[in-house]
């Protein structure tokens, strides 16, 4: 259990939100040229990192908005949040 | 030679104070080389290297595990057992693990303390109801024994569950398997550890993988840390950790790890002598022979590694099971922990060859591992020693997400997932 800083809100407890598993899966710009491989590359597989992980969050609860997080997934520790739209920072 | 445990043993011992029994399993120094290693010392690992032994006659191989062995999950879900999943392949991966569990004391001459005390699982709503009559069919055309119980008859099988139809989550009805039941889940662990260990597998225990070395498309042994180990064929076991050890070998994996939590009350006199289960509560309760409820609620849905969980998902089931039991209202809890299982996105394990030769993944157990454990761990060794999978483990294979022919048993296993 942990608190989470709504870009739109501000600091709101985590039952308020949904987590929206891994953050900048790109979508297939031309899905009909896929193979089976990448559609389940794009579809399943997952990094699933035991440390900083990039990830979506939805406020359900509240705004209703999108956005990004990055969070230690070791120890639930939020490094950053940004928008949606927004690129993730390097390093 | 181990000695046999029986009650001539049990009476011996008791001269000498219990002071000289024998050691149940040793506490090994890796060798350099392995003709298998296993990743992962739970219950699902030590199984694994017990056929391997066993049944394939492997028996210079080592179980690796980070920690003390059976401290992971194996020591910490709500030790249900049953089958009575919905598809075919799920039905005769589970019915498989229970004809284990029937005689597996009497074969690791182990008590692990199986108890066939039933497990029922409520109806709450019409859809519900649909899906359990759907199931309690497919269980049997499958050979598992199912019933379909009315309202009376779950309140005759458990007179403490609240009937009545004006809560918030009426009993509508509710499915019962007889064969299944508990097991004492430390015992497994630890008798699948004494009966390898007996053939010869090493335990190293306090022994972390730290990487996967490849030459090519083929395993060439493990770095960890007591050292680099040699071997062409490594079992992951990993459970929660699965991708992390996955990701060491340059593969990836459709799992997500997340916390799924469980909690006992003080305990008390005999109250439920069957498992209820609720999977559109999410909650279910069943009593330890020590007095304690034993609690199971559900996942976070966020991933985690952190083995805790947050506090609105107790909460909820607990707020479910004052409903279902009014006369809990006054029990308190002792403990709370959590543990990280690996969630597929069709909720069906992997127990598979990958890409790399000599390297399996037995992994993707996400809410419900325990009760396979036996099953798991002999069609694992199988995998492993024939390079090729069984019969009964052939659909839960990697390349199911590529080729669509998933093993959905999201929602359908009666279990919430």
């Amino acid at each position: 259990m942990f608190l989470i800083n709504c870009p739109y809100c501000g600091e709101r407890d985590q039952s308020e939100f949904i987590a929206g598993g891994e953050a900048h899966i790109e979508r297939p710009k031309q899905p009909t040229e896929l193979s089976d491989d990448e559609w389940a590359e794009y579809l399943f597989m997952r990094k699933n990192i035991k440390g900083i992980q990039f990830e979506r969050w939805n406020h359900a609860h509240g705004c209703r908005k999108w956005f990004n997080m990055i969070r230690d997934t070791s120890n639930d520790e939020i490094k950053l949040i940004y928008k949606m739209g927004e690129k993730p920072p390097k390093g | 030679m181990k000695n046999k445990y029986s009650i001539f043993s049990l009476i011996k011992n008791a001269f000498s104070y219990h002071e000289n029994w024998q050691k149940a399993w040793n506490d090994p120094q890796p060798k350099k080389e392995y003709d298998a290693v296993i990743v992962g010392g739970g219950g699902h690992g030590l199984a694994t290297a017990y056929y391997l032994a066993k049944k394939h006659n492997m028996k210079n191989i080592a179980v690796v595990e980070k920690g003390w062995i059976g401290g992971g999950n194996t020591g910490r879900n709500t030790t249900i057992i049953r089958s009575n999943y919905l598809w075919d392949a799920s039905a005769g991966l589970y019915d498989h693990a229970l004809k284990i569990w029937e005689g597996l004391s009497q074969e690791l001459n182990y008590n692990v303390m199986f108890s066939q005390r039933g497990v029922m699982n409520l109806a709450h709503n019409l859809q519900d109801v649909r899906d359990l009559k759907r199931r309690t069919h497919a269980n049997r055309l499958n050979g598992i024994d199912a019933v379909y119980l009315s309202t009376e008859e779950v309140k005759n099988f458990c007179p403490i569950i609240n009937t009545s139809p004006d809560i918030r989550y009426p009993v509508l009805g509710g499915t019962l398997q007889r064969r299944a039941g508990t097991a004492r889940h430390d015992a497994v662990a630890w008798g699948y550890a004494r009966g390898a260990d007996e053939m010869g597998v090493d335990i190293i225990q306090n022994c972390e993988v730290k990487g996967i070395k490849r030459n090519g498309d083929n395993v060439e042994g493990i770095e960890t840390t007591k050292g680099f180990i040699k071997t062409k064929k490594v079992g992951v076991v990993a459970a929660g950790h699965s991708s992390v050890i996955a990701n060491m070998a340059g593969l990836r994996l459709p799992l997500e790890s997340k916390p799924l939590q469980a909690l006992v009350s003080e305990p008390v006199k005999p109250i439920i002598d069957t498992v209820v289960m609720s999977n559109a509560v999410h909650a279910y309760v069943s009593q330890s022979d020590k007095g304690e409820l034993v609690i199971g609620a559900g996942t976070d849905d966020y991933v985690s590694y952190s083995q805790k969980g947050s506090h609105q998902i107790v909460e909820g089931t607990l707020n479910a099971i004052l409903e279902l039991y009014p006369i809990f209202s006054r029990m308190r809890m002792l403990r709370q922990w959590g543990g990280i299982v690996d969630i597929c996105p069709d909720a069906s394990p992997i127990l598979s060859k990958t890409s790399v030769k000599g390297l399996y993944f037995n992994c993707g157990w996400g809410t419900g591992g325990f009760k396979a454990t036996p099953g798991s761990g002999d069609l694992f060794a199988h995998t492993i020693a024939n390079d090729e999978p069984h019969k009964l483990n052939a659909a839960f294979n990697l390349n199911r997400f590529v080729s669509g022919d998933l093993v959905d048993e999201h929602g359908a296993a009666a279990v919430a997932h």
